[in-house]
């Protein structure tokens, strides 16, 4: 531990102490807890209620949801934060709003915004049910609801990074004879490749989370349109903890993968960018 | 191939940035654009490269109009003035990267792209660094991988912005001088912006001078330091003393100074003003031949191949001068005393 600090070692060790406690009382116990109960009656009925039929497809159905959110939400997110950061156009002020609005507003008032728009009294209820098509209270709901609330993950990391890096090496790669597509693989990409995994992983983790938008929209058919979140919500309700808390687990041990990844590109990128002082003399 | 800017302007909002410009850079030559921020000079530099596009006139290389060419492929090599290095590639990566993205069947075999790559950073001194990354290296380093970068796509132009501007003195000076015998042995037309005079004077084959978006002189190092066009120019390429007055019936009243002065041999009088560089003025304890003025001396630098004089007229301006270090031994000027100071040389612009 560094010890040159002006502070005295009471204080940082307070600190400390606060710190651990903090993180002890509300992540590292409840996540203890979590596993704990899921295996409370072995690991053959932890995997007995994993491979029961509601909650494979509850598993699927999630696993589907994030396959087309994340990667829509990648496509839009680079768009919106290379249209941001390296262009002017009038709006651009409006677009970052509205890129914020699924974080402003609450994820059951999102649902029940596409309620409003999709459903049956809703606004192409209508037309939808004249062609036959079923978006509330099924997949396409489903899914249209968590690509709405996780869409400001991707944009929101790399506007920032977009921001920092400049046009410069861009027009060094335009003037070198790189087209545009060239540009964006060889030069943009790489060098925002960090805050496009960050986005991704973060995306990912709130798509397959998601509860509040979900559950309006979804209807709760078991086996149907039910993701992991809402099973896990109604095995609970129906007292059925050890089924809940192993389905639970699922996003929990999502949870400690995802700041897995997360601090290991931390790790690599800040390995990759050391400055070394040596080559110097030689300028 | 030799560039022709023609008449070129270009605004950014109310703001004319360049105003209607021309310049010839002959074939083979190295020409710095030399002017204060927010002169054009780098505007004009990125309308020349083709990354800005002029509102009005027209870019010429070798005769040849490059309005409809895209800066893809106008073969300019161009070095930011931040090196502008991709910062995810080896220096190896960063210079092949021109050869790299040309078409298929454009593009060199990967043994020829290996071959071509390392002969340009043998040019630049920096074959030991390829696989390095620019996070690792020095700034000079950075600047001359950058400038193997612009050259490996065969530019028949090359153009530098500020390629010294954010380097510390010394390597800046030594960098200089290697560009300019770089060039002297590639011989490839260029183009750098500069703020820094001594680097346009020392370095160019011929100087551009602009301000304010307009071209206020253009000729060798020495003409526009002994013949300065405008007293922009004056003060701009060096320190000067300025003595402000009349001219009227062929004679100057600078101030202290009366001086013959032919050119203007009317009768009605016009503001004007006469400079002296710090070198062209004469100090002395006696009044020899009149022409000049006393002053007090304030202050002396000794250190250095000449000796710098602080003085201040009888009104309290202060003046600089610079004497040789002979002239300063045998003359043993005394902080305090008045001398007499008498300019050996004098421009004198009429304000129009």
């Amino acid at each position: 531990m560094r010890r040159d600090l002006t502070e005295p070692p009471v204080v940082w060790a307070a600190l400390l102490a606060v710190a651990v406690v903090f993180l002890a009382a509300f992540l590292v116990l409840p996540l203890v807890a979590v596993f704990a109960q899921a295996l409370e009656k072995g690991f053959a009925a932890y995997v007995a209620a994993l491979r029961e039929p509601d909650a494979w497809a509850a598993i699927r159905l999630t696993l589907l949801t994030a396959a087309v959110a994340v990667p829509l939400n990648l496509v839009f997110g680079l768009a919106a934060s290379w249209a941001i950061a390296k262009f002017e156009f009038p709006g651009k002020g409006t677009l970052l709003t509205l890129i914020d609005l699924p974080f402003a507003v609450s994820p059951v008032i999102s649902g029940m915004i596409f309620v409003l728009l999709f459903g049956r009294q809703g606004l192409l209820g209508p037309w939808l049910g004249a062609h036959d098509v079923k978006v509330i209270f099924a997949v396409p709901g489903i899914v249209l609801a968590t690509v709405f609330v996780t869409f400001p993950f991707v944009a929101r990391e790399l506007i920032p990074v977009m921001q920092a890096l400049g046009n410069e090496e861009e027009e060094a790669a335009r003037v070198l004879g790189a087209g545009g597509w060239q540009i964006f693989f060889r030069v943009t990409l790489p060098s925002v490749k960090r805050g496009v995994l960050y986005g991704v992983i973060l995306c990912n983790a709130r798509a397959m989370g998601e509860f509040g938008a979900v559950s309006v929209v979804s209807g709760h058919i078991r086996g149907l349109t039910n993701t992991i979140p809402l099973h896990v919500e109604i095995l609970y309700n129906e007292y059925n903890f050890q089924a809940a808390f192993a389905v639970a687990s699922l996003l929990a041990f999502l949870a400690l993968v995802t700041l897995l990844v997360k601090s290991l590109v931390e790790w690599r990128s800040r390995r990759a960018a050391r400055p070394v002082e040596a080559a110097r003399e030689a300028a | 191939m030799s560039i022709e800017v023609r008449n070129v302007t270009k605004k950014f909002g109310s703001f004319t940035a360049v105003d209607d410009v021309s310049v010839t850079v002959p074939a083979g030559e190295l020409v710095a654009l030399l002017g204060p921020s927010g002169s054009g000079k780098t505007s004009l530099l990125r309308i020349i490269a083709g990354l800005e596009a002029p509102d009005a006139g027209a870019v010429l290389f070798e005769g040849e109009d490059q309005a409809r060419r895209d800066v893809r492929v106008r073969r300019v090599g161009f070095v930011f003035q931040h090196y502008a290095l991709f910062r995810h590639m080896t220096v190896f990566e960063n210079v092949a990267f021109g050869l790299r993205v040309r078409p298929r069947v454009a593009r060199p075999s990967a043994a020829e792209i290996r071959a071509k790559v390392m002969d340009l950073l043998r040019l630049v001194q920096l074959d030991w660094l390829a696989d390095r990354m620019p996070s690792e290296l020095s700034g000079g380093q950075r600047q001359r991988v950058a400038l193997a970068r612009a050259l490996a796509v065969e530019p028949k132009v090359l153009l530098l912005d500020e390629p010294f501007g954010s380097l510390d003195a010394r390597i800046r000076q030594e960098l200089r001088r290697w560009l300019r015998r770089l060039h002297d042995e590639i011989r490839l037309t260029s183009v750098f912006v500069t703020h820094d005079q001594e680097e346009a004077l020392d370095v160019a084959d011929r100087v551009v001078v602009m301000n304010r978006g307009c071209i206020e002189q253009m000729g060798t190092p020495q003409e526009v330091f002994e013949h300065p066009a405008t007293p922009f120019v004056m003060t701009f390429l060096g320190q000067s003393a300025v003595f402000s007055g009349t001219v009227q019936g062929g004679k100057a009243f600078l101030g202290p100074l009366a001086v013959d002065y032919p050119d203007h041999a009317h009768e009605e009088s016009r503001p004007a003003a006469g400079y002296a560089r710090p070198h062209e003025l004469e100090v002395s304890r006696i009044e020899n031949g009149g022409g000049g003025l006393w002053a007090t001396l304030r202050h002396t630098s000794p250190a250095g191949s000449v000796v710098k004089l602080e003085l201040a007229d009888p009104d309290g301006r202060s003046l600089q001068a610079e004497v040789t270090r002979e002239q300063s031994e045998s003359l043993q000027p005394r902080v305090g005393e008045r001398l007499y100071v008498k300019p050996r040389k004098l421009r004198i612009f009429v304000e129009r």
